[in-house]
């Protein structure tokens, strides 16, 4: 095999340089403010998990945490159902105006939240949705579904259409064929779907954020109220910080085979 | 792979496109509307034409002044971290371990990054940056180099970019090794019998099998860079000064601060069109790439 040189000094200077800020945020988690802001120290010497129990006891910090993996799981489902057909449908059919709707929804995963924030506000208020996780759900789709469509157009490709065709002629319906013989064909390319719009969804802070205020207040907007008049609470914020990461941790454990392949979004 | 033309295919494309135009369509034309109106608020609109376009694309007026400012600051932005990501991810791909535990390990790590919410990518770094508690800033100082994010233009920009390279390097390099796994063994097996050189193998087989996902890549980078928002908004708030205010914020500051419900509108169409444009060129690039390799497989 051809390998560069020095392939292992490369790579472990980078995934080095990956894990050194999370270790710092790990580390502040468990101190104190008092050790934060007084001393320089590479581990906690009076080690807390003062932070944590403060996020698990207070309704305010738990629910944040509650209420985003709800909108997180509905735009999920959401966008997976609806993308299933329409990638069979762009993967082997032709038909009037396929390309320009495909082009006009790759364009959708590139608008910048920042225009839609508004409109967005406007729409869900004038439809009483506005402070539910349904808000949410359904504004991330604008960037999900498109991925969606995308990720699993790649990976419907894949089957061979004989396979369709012997389904068909075995007398298999449209609806059974597509149940019971596709998508186990493709489970994987659906898990890796699913991944990519949890992680999008999971990660976004300015639609949420604009289209809650109390009820379905998600926690990336409950740990900007860190900041008191005493200053940053700087241990609590590691802590609520750590604490988002481990989603998306274990998330990551459970498709690592497939990650590679995922991110080319099934087209390699 | 012929496709078949069935215009019945349109019912089971019928649910998204219901979806994307719920959240797309609608919302557009609210801001089409806004775009042509002026307000003084007790929601009275009056009618203002194309005279927000006009301010907005000049740069003598406060408006036009901001966006084009923030237009160039974003560019520039976006240059300087593909410049970076691209050829670096490419680096990290190449030097991925091939087979054992330590290839599942590098990958979790690598995609780590990529699934933390992006406000918090924020706090990571200020924690990190900050010279009085974060690892960064205090080493830097305590080298002597007097580092603050806060007060020093090229230490806020240092800052955004070393963020965004720690953010979304992986990225490109979780596409590319994904190019270089479907690369058969026997490419590598006839290199060696032809005595290829290590930069030949590169350039004569990995570059051009790379070539579609480093495409996604650069499509990817460019228009996430292109319209961030939160990560420098957290670590900066666009400080100090505007330096490091880019298009995204400039709009919010506008739209949701302000409530210039007109002038955002005006930004945000102008905004969408560059997307759209730069969106597609890269489609057309895309699909003619592949239509290339289409051909050529055919002929061979």
């Amino acid at each position: 095999m051809h390998s560069i040189p020095g392939r292992r000094i490369i790579i472990s200077a980078f995934l080095i340089f990956l894990l050194l800020p999370i270790y710092w945020l790990v580390n502040m988690s468990f101190k104190t403010n008092g050790e934060i802001v007084s001393t320089m120290t590479l581990w906690p010497h009076q080690p807390t998990i003062a932070n944590y129990m403060r996020i698990f006891t207070d309704e305010s910090w738990y629910s944040g945490y509650i209420n985003s993996l709800k909108y997180v799981l509905i735009n999920t489902v959401i966008s997976i159902s609806v993308a299933l057909p329409a990638a069979y449908g762009f993967s082997r059919y032709r038909f009037l105006g396929d390309k320009h709707l495909f082009f006009w929804l790759l364009s959708n995963r590139m608008a910048p939240a920042a225009v839609y924030a508004l409109p967005f506000f406007n729409l869900y208020s004038a439809i009483n949705l506005f402070d539910t996780p349904w808000a949410v759900a359904l504004a991330h789709c604008i960037f999900n579904v498109p991925l969606a469509v995308w990720i699993l157009e790649g990976f419907v490709s894949g089957v061979p259409r004989e396979i369709d065709e012997t389904a068909f002629l075995d007398g298999y319906s449209f609806p059974k064929f597509f149940v019971k013989i596709l998508v186990p064909l493709i489970a994987s390319g659906i898990g890796v779907a699913a991944f990519f719009c949890f992680m999008f969804s999971w990660v976004e802070l300015l639609l949420a954020r604009t289209l809650t205020s109390v009820g379905a207040k998600p926690i990336s907007a409950v740990m900007t109220r860190t900041v008191s008049a005493a200053g940053m609470d700087w241990g609590l914020l590691a802590a609520a910080g750590v604490l988002t990461i481990i989603p998306g941790a274990l998330v990551i454990w459970f498709v690592r085979n497939y990650i590679a392949r995922g991110f080319a979004l099934g087209r390699v | 792979m012929d496709k078949t033309v069935n215009q019945k295919a349109w019912f089971l494309v019928l649910p998204v496109f219901l979806v994307v135009a719920f959240s797309a369509i609608l919302p557009l034309m609210t801001v089409v509307n806004y775009s042509m109106q002026d307000t003084f608020g007790n929601n009275q609109f009056f009618w203002n034409g194309v005279g927000w376009f006009k301010e907005l694309l000049d740069p003598s007026t406060d408006l036009g002044g901001r966006f084009l400012a923030s237009l160039g600051r974003n560019l520039f932005f976006s240059a300087v971290i593909l410049a970076i990501e691209v050829p670096l991810g490419i680096v990290v791909a190449l030097s991925m371990p091939r087979e054992g535990w330590s290839v599942a390990a590098c990958l979790v790590i690598l995609a780590l990054p990529l699934l933390i919410p992006w406000n918090v990518v924020g706090t990571i770094w200020q924690i990190f940056g900050r010279p009085d508690i974060g690892l960064l800033g205090y080493t830097l100082n305590s080298l002597g180099i007097n580092y603050n994010y806060v007060s020093n233009d090229f230490d806020a920009w240092a800052t955004v970019i070393v963020m965004d390279v720690w953010h979304w390097t992986s990225l490109v390099a979780l596409l590319c090794y994904a190019g270089l796994k479907s690369i058969p063994d026997a490419y590598y097996q006839a290199a060696q019998i032809d005595g290829a050189s290590r930069w030949a193998v590169f350039t004569a087989i990995q570059l051009p099998k790379m070539n579609r996902v480093l495409l996604i890549a650069v499509l990817l980078r460019f228009m996430d860079s292109f319209m961030i928002y939160t990560e420098p908004f957290v670590v900066t708030g666009g400080g100090p000064g505007n330096s490091t205010t880019f298009v995204s914020i400039e709009l919010v500051k506008i739209a949701l601060g302000q409530f210039d419900l007109g002038k955002a509108a005006a930004l945000s169409l102008v905004y969408n069109l560059i997307i759209l444009i730069v969106c597609w060129i890269f489609y057309t690039v895309m699909t003619n790439a592949g239509a290339d390799r289409a051909a050529k497989q055919g002929a061979a």
